[in-house]
């Protein structure tokens, strides 16, 4: 059997070397991800057969269905994996770049300036009762721009004649600790009810998505994904080095900071919609490299699935495993996050 | 500027930050041959050779490739005419020889077009080249040190340059694939005439596999030439601080240098130190 394809249209002009064995993988992943979307729509309260799901996804089904699948259900589990899949896109973007198997969102502050972003929001919008004194849809907003301000600080910080890789990692992992102490500060300062409400916000819940959330995240999250995709050859390139990259003609310090944006864009929409749910990005971008090796054209399109399944699946979780209580999905992906970070950290403490 | 040279500086002054490593060095480089920069620890040899592939700009002066300023050129292209293989480069973990190799073709390749025949023909003939075909499916990491050097140079290849600049394509290699790595470059300057230019640690080597020996020391060329005609005692005493005998190759006829120092001695009555 043939391990690669060739793909070619317009006399080369368009052409691809196809990966056999990353490409059936893929379309295992969609089909998987497929699955767990329908039935993820189909169970709660109210259990509804696949079948069903898929009829009303067409159009057919009681009203009952209809209402509680359109109205309840696939706004909160689109916006899941959309997060899942920008989370896990990101996070094997920075790894790429930075050299590092290590890196992810949370590690290097993005998510924890989302984090301060949301705090400071509640902390400063507030009145005495507690109530917000604006609408609670400007949150996503303080949330994206929180990450977006330490995104572009840790570049402008770890810049010196370019960023280079372990600065950018130190930068980030120093940004990401003061991240922490600002949050848990304006925590202890402020009323109990909105460090419990920030807490939720922090673990990262999807509870309460809309479909205006939806029509949102969806365009976005897909557009930088597509613009990640685009660039996967510089990701793979920047993962030889950066004398080999240059040396074969990349302008390294002009993706690096694409790429960088580009992976901020989708951590910033993640976080916004979903919170700061936590390993997603890390332990993601792991799996889909053992299953379809390093090169990023596989590895980013794997990854975005793997997590768009694991983020359904912790909110799948978190809503039916203690029904009615409502657990967020950032507590199930830290479940299983936190174990695998300690064996990636045991298994590399020879290296 | 003659046809003859592939790469020239012109007052190339180099530094990190207040340190000058190399100074004002006017300096030529023929076409189609090999040249090997030698010199001592921290001499200036690898900095001189990343200047030249423009991963280190200078603090003043030029590099020129084929006449052309090379700082003057788009990246891609000095990319399609010269591709430089760094000191012990890494590859991340699970890339398979082919998909590094392939990733040679980067100055050739558009966001829509990744893939070309000639794509295709180029990394074929690397592979062939460096004998990596059957290993091509194998991850880098699972490699020998020998086959991984040949991945890399196979990459390099694929670049399809007509000029090649390697940094210790040996290091950490035992002597029977330092000899396969050598050969295979010699191979290429004699087959392929491509212009081979690296810095090498041996000097016995590199007498026998360059055509155009550069020592260098004190922020100069302190000599450069056929090695036959360049090293002699007198040089490496100058250039690397280290008093030796210079004897023929039995077998190449090059210059074969014998470090004095200590040691056993079982040459019965004629101790070398007396």
């Amino acid at each position: 059997m043939k391990k690669y394809y060739n793909f070619r249209l317009l006399g080369d002009k368009v052409s691809f070397l196809v990966n056999r064995k990353a490409l059936i993988t893929f379309l295992f992943l969609a089909a998987a991800a497929a699955g767990v979307f329908v039935m993820s729509t189909g169970t709660g309260e109210m259990k509804i057969s696949p079948l069903k799901v898929v009829q009303v996804f067409f159009g057919g089904g009681s009203d009952m269905e209809k209402l509680i699948i359109q109205s309840f259900r696939l706004p909160r589990i689109i916006v899941a994996l959309m997060v899942g899949m920008a989370l896990a896109a990101a996070g094997g973007i920075l790894q790429g770049i930075i050299r590092n198997p290590l890196a992810s969102p949370d590690i290097i502050g993005i998510t924890g300036g989302a984090s301060v972003a949301v705090v400071g929001f509640l902390a400063f919008f507030s009145d005495k009762n507690n109530a917000l004194t604006v609408s609670i849809n400007w949150m996503p907003l303080a949330a994206f721009a929180g990450a977006a301000i330490l995104a572009f600080l840790v570049y402008f910080l770890a810049y010196k004649d370019g960023v280079s890789p372990i600065r950018l990692v130190l930068i980030g992992i120093g940004l990401a600790s003061l991240t922490k102490a600002l949050t848990t500060l304006m925590m202890v300062f402020g009323p109990i009810y909105q460090a419990s409400q920030a807490n939720i916000w922090i673990t990262g819940t999807v509870y309460g998505s809309n479909w205006d959330n939806v029509a949102i995240l969806v365009p976005w999250t897909l557009v930088f994904l597509v613009l990640a995709f685009v660039l996967s050859r510089n990701v793979n390139i920047q993962e030889l080095g950066d004398d080999i990259a240059m040396g074969v003609g990349s302008t390294v310090q002009k993706y690096r900071f694409l790429l960088l944006m580009v992976s901020t864009a989708l951590i910033g929409g993640a976080v916004a919609f979903g919170g700061g749910i936590g390993f997603v990005g890390l332990m993601a971008p792991h799996m889909a490299r053992r299953m379809v090796g390093s090169a990023f054209g596989a590895l980013l399109p794997a990854s975005a699935l793997i997590g768009g399944i694991l983020v359904m699946a912790a909110d799948l979780i978190g809503r039916t495993l203690f029904s009615p209580l409502e657990i967020p999905a950032g507590v199930f992906t830290a479940s299983i996050g936190a174990p695998y970070f300690i064996y990636l950290l045991f298994k590399t403490r020879n290296a | 500027m003659t046809a003859g040279q592939a790469i020239a500086t012109k007052d190339l002054t180099l530094s990190y930050g207040d340190t000058i490593i190399i100074n004002e060095l006017d300096l030529e480089i023929p076409k189609g041959e090999i040249t090997v920069f030698i010199g001592g620890n921290g001499c200036g040899k690898s900095t001189l050779l990343r200047s030249i592939a423009r991963l280190l700009k200078p603090k003043s002066g030029a590099v020129l490739l084929e006449g052309e300023a090379v700082a003057k050129l788009s990246t891609k292209d000095v990319a399609r005419k010269m591709a430089i293989l760094p000191q012990s480069p890494l590859a991340p973990e699970g890339l398979t020889v082919l998909q590094l190799v392939k990733q040679g073709r980067y100055p050739y390749q558009t966001w829509l077009k990744q893939w070309s025949t000639e794509d295709e023909l180029k990394v074929r003939n690397a592979l062939k080249a460096t004998e990596m075909e059957e290993l091509k499916d194998r991850t880098v990491d699972s490699l020998s040190g020998g086959q991984r050097q040949r991945a890399w140079i196979a990459m390099t290849l694929a670049q399809d340059t007509d000029t090649i600049l390697l940094d210790e394509p040996t290091t950490y290699l035992d002597m029977t694939h330092q000899i396969e790595i050598l050969d295979l470059l010699f191979e290429l300057n004699e087959k392929e005439q491509r212009t081979i230019i690296m810095v090498l640690h041996d000097l016995n080597l590199a007498c026998r596999y360059a055509h155009n020996i550069v020592a260098i020391k004190d922020q100069k060329v302190f000599a450069q030439g056929k090695p036959e005609h360049v090293i002699n005692c007198g040089l490496v005493k100058n250039v690397f601080g280290m008093e030796c005998e210079v004897t023929i190759d039995p077998l190449f006829g090059t210059p074969l240098c014998i470090p004095y120092g200590k040691g056993r001695c079982i040459l019965k009555g004629q101790g070398l130190q007396g």
